[in-house]
């Protein structure tokens, strides 16, 4: 909904916020259902309220659970049972500088205000372990917003003594904390109320009247931050940036213009804002952003623009370029296809509004920022949180390389006759075993992102994958690939429980981008390989229709599973009795971790 | 600017926040004559009044206001 994408008029949705759920109630579309706990030190309700608007916007339809006024340590560390049966999926702790009563003085000397410094932050790190140990869920904490008077001036910044100085100091624990635990994120109030104006977010009279910790109007840029660290971490980011050439990545037409006519560069002001815009969208490349072009343009053209000696960008950092005449919205489309994403993985920017309104229209679910002055453009894509990074995983680095090594594998499939030739020359060797630590946090990614090759879709949070990993219930596998062409990283995983000679798969994941490969028998072989090693004779699988997994639904079916119940929602069972079972992958060279380097 | 004016655009707030087209205000109208106002609803509805007349309400202001006609009051002093 356009209402709720930065930029967004915050007034507008304060006025129309009734309004604005209602529509986006009933809009039909099917939502991820996840239970939130916020922990508050000033009042909650509105923080919520826009929460939940920004939340169902992203897809995420939240039930709610709100401490009383000021209680988050009491409600942490002494829980209710109300609060035990409610099991959030994920706790917030809403604190800000308003909750920390003990400031230095100016009589108090460096070891003094040391002490002080670690009582306040023990405090809050004791609740957080408290936390990770009674859910085991993800949690979000706020940092501290700089105070709006300075007791010192400028000083207060700088000496040991001042009120900034000690928040600083106290955001820099978090963020020690943060780095030391995954699942533990940080809502950066310190940027947003920045970016707002501390005075007026500061207003005191809403402390005063209201105790808010901030004006009415800043709290849906407030919220709309936070919902962004949820949604990624639910999953709900965007995979690509497809992105318009002319007046978007440079200035002017390269085909009525010119290569030497383009404003890109030093030269101007201008040409100096689109080589910012540049930099900015080559290094959401470092962060794992797939990135392409859609552009009307002939491809030489585009080619010769990309070239241009002074840009930042080059052909080569893109892994799809639609430089044609075709319709965008039917280029945006097929980019989708190519990539094997789902086109509500991307976000597409063009300063052309008719452009944009018809990509928005035709495309489901396609994100459309504005694009108005080129100024504007980094802020505009920055702010919307489409990349929001909670996890950083190695594999995020890599993503942009694994999918122009596909797009290379493509190519050469197009050049064999026969399809099981292609898959031999593809060298293939696969990595499929147990699960071990440096990988089980892109296996929980990977549970929270797929979503069409995904039988239960199932999501796992760190914390209960770890307590997977720890207990020897189930059979747990991974599956790596590589070929020739470059290493896929972890493409697949599988999780299936004992239930005594029988395995009932909880989980059956795999990336879309080694479909057809032959990666899926792979992983098979080796979970019937782990069931007769433990004395299993029966595996059991699930299927649960969603609208993105159809894919799947006969899985079990070409595994040759035998269907044995179906309900009336398309829930299905499956049943393999393992005992005559042949290994039906030949073109993967598959082996155990203890041979991985 | 006239009462009737503002008694009008005050009367669009009001639908909008409380999301009920069929809320009417007058001089007399207080918290105990529409269901969902209560004191949480309160503050979005000062922020919607302070935006519609691009007023800003004091803290006096705020906590003394009787009922919709003191409202009216300070917006048709203070709105331009």
């Amino acid at each position: 909904m356009k209402e709720l994408e930065y930029p967004f008029d915050s007034e507008y949705i304060i006025k129309k916020r009734k309004s604005l759920r209602r529509t986006l109630l009933s809009d039909g579309s099917s939502r991820l259902k996840k239970k939130i706990a916020v922990f508050g030190g000033s009042t909650t309700n509105d923080i919520v309220v826009y929460l939940d608007l920004f939340l169902l916007n992203h897809g995420i339809e939240a039930e709610f659970y709100q401490s009383e006024y000021g209680q988050y340590w009491q409600d942490a560390m002494f829980p209710s049972e109300e609060l035990i049966n409610f099991a959030p999926d994920i706790v917030y702790i809403h604190t800000t500088g308003r909750n920390i009563l003990n400031s230095p003085s100016s009589s108090d000397t460096r070891e003094q205000v040391k002490e002080l410094l670690n009582s306040e932050y023990s405090k809050f790190e004791q609740m957080w372990d408290k936390i990770r140990e009674t859910y085991h869920c993800p949690i979000i904490q706020n940092n501290f917003e700089m105070p709006f008077y300075r007791l010192m001036g400028n000083r207060d910044c700088s000496d040991y003594r001042g009120r900034s100085n000690f928040l600083t100091r106290l955001n820099s624990m978090f963020y020690e904390y943060s780095e030391k635990h995954e699942g533990f994120y940080i809502n950066d109030i310190n940027f947003i109320s920045a970016s707002y104006g501390i005075k007026q977010w500061s207003d005191p009279s809403y402390w005063n009247m209201y105790k808010y910790a901030m004006c009415i109007e800043a709290i849906p840029e407030f919220s709309f931050n936070l919902s962004n660290i949820i949604k990624s971490v639910f999953g709900k980011n965007k995979k690509a940036l497809a992105l318009d050439l002319d007046n978007t990545l440079w200035g002017g037409v390269v085909g009525d213009d010119g290569v030497d006519g383009i404003q890109i560069g030093q030269e101007t002001g201008v040409a100096q804002s689109y080589y910012e815009f540049q930099s900015y969208v080559k290094s959401l490349k470092s962060i794992g952003v797939i990135l392409t072009v859609c552009s009307k343009n002939d491809h030489e053209n585009a080619i010769a623009g990309l070239n241009h000696p002074e840009g930042a960008l080059k052909p080569e950092d893109f892994i799809i370029i639609k430089a044609n005449w075709e319709n965008k919205d039917r280029n945006i489309i097929e980019t989708a296809s190519e990539l094997n994403i789902m086109t509500d993985a991307i976000v597409f920017a063009d300063d052309n509004p008719a452009e944009r309104e018809i990509v928005r229209a035709q495309v489901n679910g396609v994100s459309v920022p504005v694009m108005d002055g080129v100024e504007n453009y980094i802020v505009n894509i920055d702010r919307n949180g489409y990349f929001e990074v909670t996890n950083f995983s190695a594999d995020d680095i890599k993503r942009n390389e694994m999918y122009k090594a596909n797009a290379q594998r493509a190519a050469q499939q197009a050049s064999f006759a026969d399809y099981g030739e292609y898959l031999r020359s593809l060298e293939m060797t696969a990595v499929i075993d147990d699960f071990i630590p440096v990988y089980l946090q892109r296996i929980t990614q990977l549970t929270n992102k797929s979503n069409q090759f995904n039988v239960t879709t199932k999501r796992y949070t760190p914390t209960e994958m770890e307590a997977v990993y720890q207990s020897d219930e189930y059979i747990r596998l991974y599956g790596k690939l590589i070929d020739k062409f470059g290493d896929n990283g972890v493409v697949s995983v599988v999780i299936g429980h004992k239930n005594v000679e029988i395995l009932d798969i909880d989980l059956w994941i795999m990336s879309c981008r080694v479909l057809k490969r032959d990666m899926e028998l792979a992983m098979l072989d080796k979970v019937v390989e782990r069931c007769k090693a433990c004395g299993i004779g029966k595996i059991r699988g699930y299927y649960y229709p969603t609208a993105k997994n159809k894919m799947v639904r006969e899985l079990y079916g070409t595994f040759g599973f035998e269907k044995i119940s179906e309900d009336e929602k398309g829930n299905t069972v499956w049943e393999l009795d393992i005992s005559g079972y042949e290994p039906k992958n030949h073109v993967i060279d598959v082996r155990e971790n203890s041979e991985e380097k | 600017m006239d009462t009737k004016t503002i008694y009008a655009r005050l009367n669009k707030v009001f639908r909008d926040v409380f999301d009920d087209e069929d809320i009417t205000v007058g001089p007399k109208t207080t918290a105990n004559d529409i269901e969902d106002w209560d004191s949480l609803e309160h503050i979005t509805l000062m922020s919607a009044v302070q935006r519609e007349f691009r007023v800003k309400f004091t803290m006096g202001e705020i906590s003394s206001m009787k009922n919709v006609g003191e409202m009216a009051d300070i917006i048709a002093k203070r709105a331009k």
